[in-house]
């Protein structure tokens, strides 16, 4: 495989405490030096002049929609879309068809990474058998195949004493249960936040106390029982405020959030006239939410950024608003609607989005990548802070298109993604 | 689009004195030709027609001691040009006393080609079953496309077809007389 | 002319989207209908050979009733499909329905949807002009104009005018439709009924929020009572239907807190002796059955205004 050298970049490793121009030097897939103005004879050259270049982005919240549901994605196309979208690594949710909830799941899972992925999967087990929310799955013989979280996601775990003991069981192999905080009897049949949108549009809603009740539920149990929580797409100001109180009393939770929910409010779905590419869960909250979140993320309540992607099909979105299926995609608008609407506002600095989007996931998930270290492997993403483009989702890698973003004019691209060592996008263009 | 000519009034053919004598002659018309004016109703077709049938049923009251009904008729609903216009004409109500079995004198300002008349006749004839219904227009300008004939015309004007007739009255332009509008290209 | 007025809109889609002179438009229009469902032959030819298409995905009498006299009287070809003949209980999408409803065809379609924002589906996907006659919990427009007009009956204007609406708003369209007319029409709007049935931020729709009923009622000129769907009891908005009477039905004794001259309304169908007593419902005062020829005045004139002119 030899050398790659990536030349005139602005290195990005929040990892490492690194933002500088500098020359990012890969040896046999690996991080070798990184240092200003290198020459390395016989190197391949990638020319980062007027780019960023950071670890590999990582999301630890993604649906592949694999096994089951390939008509909305499926590990080579959903892998597609995270290269196209900087990401190196995924963490597929387990609500499948049939859900991923034993070892023969995770299995498949790392096998159909192995032959048809072209980014790293980390699969997620569920944390209750069927996701019924009954009785704990075998998170065990999971763990031991592979499994790097247990999610319900797509479903709360109901039952405040299936939680407990879930808490009580994962424990023991310390990894997250990445928790969905929704409590079915305050959301009934909403669909967009509860407020002033669901009273003008006419559309049932979902209360914020919905995800409130059930992450102060859950920041109890863990404060008593220990483990690891780490909650899901966190979308109230209320639930950052619990958190940022759970952390301060040293209980041990974690918490990621949405481009979308950082960067939208529910006022679009009454700009967009009942656009069901408007219509995720949780959904999308009020500006002082956003607010909150933002804050959040800023002073370390919020760990991570994930996207939720949730494909699905031209189909299953073209449909009542009420009928239509919940959430959007997501990995291959997140950075630049990130940029654009964070760090070229400063509301954000581009360190600590970057930070967000690749060392806090992998500390948070105990995954490997996420830093520029050497030694590791190289999974890089280069940057343009400067280039705007259209969001056109024909141009996806995706099988799904339902993005409220489309037509939407963003600044800040992903340019060139490598993974191992390998150029898996070029200048925009997927290579594999 | 519209065409690119103004109208330009050519000349005056009915003063306010003219209008008046054609409506005292024709209040007399009327009675003299149904022997009275028993069983008689006007109605006005909106809008120009309703002060016409207004002041005709004065003129009548006048001269034979009794009130004649009148009525307004709003032809919107009946035309047969509503999908060939652009622009969209305001419906108004249409108040017409008992017509059945009365012989029922329309009254409109202008006629031109019969369709506005042939309109109201429908109307009528679902507001009720007049035994008769006669025609009594203020000017007749010609150029009919369906077999419909005035009884009483307050005054025939032979015009050209890019002519048109304009009657004035007190009641809606706060002027009274008819002229005789040409339509010229605008010059820019 | 002055004489030739149009609406903008080419969807009736909710009041929300009209302006005061577009509802102005509707009423007069609407006024000038009126007529001719008190003649013996109750029928114009103005629309001979334009086709109508309603779509009921919810049950409806009244409305869908009133909607086909409109066509009727209007000389309209009309044709419905309503839920239980339609394909919708076959499990055909919604968009295949709007797909089959263009090829047909049809200049106007008239649809009543659960789903609030359908008709705005609708409108994006067909070239029809959509009236809404009912979309979730949204807008009920139709209901509006006609409440609006029949109160222009009784009062000169509806500007300044005290309009009490009364029950469960948080479920009723119709009261979203009436708190965006009256209120863009000058009139003061306040909403009373318990407090669970008041969604959030009504008040920024146009009206004031009053849960004490005889307090709201004072200095009222309409009391306009919403329908209470009785099942909303079980689904815990409310204890029982007693109390619901006992704090929020209408009977003499509240209607005589109003003005003396207040118009008492209701969208029907109602639950006399539940949210309104059968003695005020058929009152001096109660205008209720006068609504249902308004109705059908009014979709007459919408029918006129988004088919009478041409291209």
């Amino acid at each position: 495989m030899g050398q790659t050298l990536i030349k005139n970049g602005h290195v990005i490793d929040p990892a490492n405490g690194r933002n500088e121009r500098a020359d990012v030097l890969l040896e046999e897939g690996k991080i070798g030096a990184i240092s200003r103005n290198m020459t390395v004879e016989g190197a391949e050259l990638i020319d980062a002049e007027e780019c960023v270049v950071v670890p590999g982005f990582i999301d630890t919240h993604t649906h592949l929609r694999t096994p089951g549901q390939e008509y909305k994605e499926d590990i080579a196309s959903g892998t597609r879309a995270a290269i196209r979208g900087g990401y190196t690594a995924v963490l597929p949710m387990a609500n499948t068809q049939p859900p991923i909830d034993n070892e023969t799941g995770i299995r498949f899972i790392l096998d159909q990474a192995q032959t048809q992925g072209v980014a790293r999967v980390y699969p997620v087990g569920a944390i209750t058998k069927g996701l019924k929310g009954d009785e704990i799955a075998e998170l065990g013989l999971m763990k031991r195949a592979g499994a790097c979280a247990f999610s319900d996601d797509g479903m709360p775990v109901r039952s405040a004493r299936v939680m407990r003991f879930a808490l009580q069981y994962s424990k023991m192999f310390g990894v997250p249960l990445s928790v969905h905080e929704e409590d079915p009897s305050l959301t009934q049949d909403g669909v967009v936040n509860w407020g002033r949108i669901s009273t003008k549009m006419g559309l049932p809603g979902i209360p914020a106390e919905s995800e409130v009740a059930m992450v102060a539920r859950d920041l109890e149990l863990c404060r008593v029982i220990g483990g690891h929580l780490h909650i899901a797409h966190v979308s109230t100001a209320r639930a950052v405020h619990l958190i940022r109180e759970a952390k301060a009393a040293g209980i041990c939770v974690t918490c990621e959030v949405t481009p979308h929910h950082l960067t939208l409010t529910e006022d679009l779905v009454h700009e967009s006239g009942y656009d069901t590419n408007t219509k995720m869960k949780p959904p999308l909250r009020t500006q002082d939410d956003q607010r909150a979140l933002l804050s959040g993320l800023k002073d370390g309540t919020i760990d991570l950024i994930a996207t939720d992607h949730a494909p699905h099909s031209f189909d299953d979105k073209d449909k009542e608003y009420l009928f239509a299926d919940f959430g959007i995609v997501g990995l291959e608008t997140a950075f630049a609607l990130l940029h654009d609407r964070l760090v070229l506002t400063q509301a954000l600095s581009l360190e600590k989005l970057i930070e967000a989007m690749t060392w806090r996931p992998a500390q948070v998930f105990g995954l490997s990548g996420g830093s520029l270290s050497e030694g590791v492997p190289a999974d890089i993403t280069i940057l343009s802070t400067s280039d705007e483009w259209a969001v056109n989702p024909k141009e996806f890698a995706s099988k799904s298109a339902n993005t409220p973003l489309t037509g939407w004019s963003l600044t800040g691209r992903v340019r060139t993604v490598l993974v191992d060592g390998q150029v898996r996008l070029r200048d925009g263009t997927l290579t594999c | 689009m519209a065409n690119d000519s103004v109208l330009k009034p050519k000349a005056t053919i009915m003063d306010e004195a003219g209008i008046k004598r054609a409506l005292v002659r024709i209040s007399h018309e009327i009675v003299e030709r149904n022997k009275g004016t028993e069983n008689l109703v006007l109605v006005g077709i909106r809008r120009r027609g309703v002060p016409i049938a207004q002041r005709l049923a004065a003129f009548i009251s006048d001269t034979e001691a009794t009130e004649v009904p009148v009525g307004m008729l709003d032809i919107t609903l009946y035309r047969d040009d509503l999908t060939l216009r652009h622009d969209q004409p305001m419906v108004h109500r249409t108040e017409v006393p008992d017509i059945n079995g009365k012989t029922v004198v329309l009254v409109d300002d202008v006629l031109y080609t019969g369709r506005t008349v042939r309109a109201a006749m429908d109307a009528l004839m679902d507001l009720g079953r007049p035994s008769s219904i006669q025609l009594m227009v203020l000017t007749d300008r010609g150029h009919r496309e369906l077999p419909i004939r005035a009884d009483y015309v307050g005054k025939n004007v032979p015009t050209s077809k890019h002519e048109l007739v304009e009657v004035r009255l007190n009641e809606v332009d706060n002027v009274e007389d008819v002229l005789i509008m040409e339509k010229v290209e605008r010059d820019e | 002319m002055n004489d030739v007025q149009q609406l903008r809109q080419k969807h009736i889609l909710g009041l929300a989207e009209l302006s005061v002179e577009e509802m102005t438009l509707i009423l007069q229009t609407s006024e000038s209908m009126r007529e001719i469902i008190d003649r013996p032959i109750k029928q114009v030819p103005t629309l001979r050979g334009r086709q109508v298409l309603s779509l009921f995905y919810e049950s409806s009498t009244r409305t869908k009733a009133s909607f086909d006299l409109a066509c009727k009287y209007m000389s309209a070809g009309a044709v419905s499909i309503s839920k239980d003949s339609s394909s919708l209980t076959k499990g055909e999408s919604l968009r295949d329905t709007v797909r089959n409803v263009e090829i047909m065809g049809p200049e106007v379609v008239i649809m009543r949807h659960p789903s609030g924002g359908a008709c705005h589906y609708l409108a994006r996907n067909v070239s029809s002009s959509v009236i809404n006659a009912g979309d979730g919990t949204h807008e009920h427009p139709t209901q509006g104009l006609l409440d609006m007009l029949t109160v222009l009956q009784h009062k000169e204007h509806l500007d300044g005018l005290n309009v009490v609406i009364v029950g469960d708003v948080f479920h009723s369209r119709v009261a979203r439709s009436n708190i965006i007319g009256f209120s863009r029409m000058g009139a003061n709007v306040v909403v009373s009924g318990p407090s669970t049935l008041l969604p959030p931020y009504i008040e920024e729709m146009g009206c004031q929020v009053e849960s004490d009923l005889d307090h709201a009622l004072a200095e009222a000129d309409v009391v306009y009572v919403l329908r209470l769907q009785l099942e909303r009891q079980s689904a815990s908005y409310f204890p029982s239907l007693r109390e619901y009477t006992e704090l929020y039905g209408l009977n003499e004794r509240r209607l005589a807190l109003a003005k003396p001259d207040a118009l008492l309304m209701h969208p029907g169908p109602m639950n006399r002796g539940v949210e309104i007593d059968s003695d005020v419902a058929d009152g001096a005062q109660s205008v209720i059955l006068e609504q249902v020829p308004n109705g059908v005045a009014v979709r007459m004139a919408l029918l006129y205004l988004l088919l009478g002119g041409g291209e």
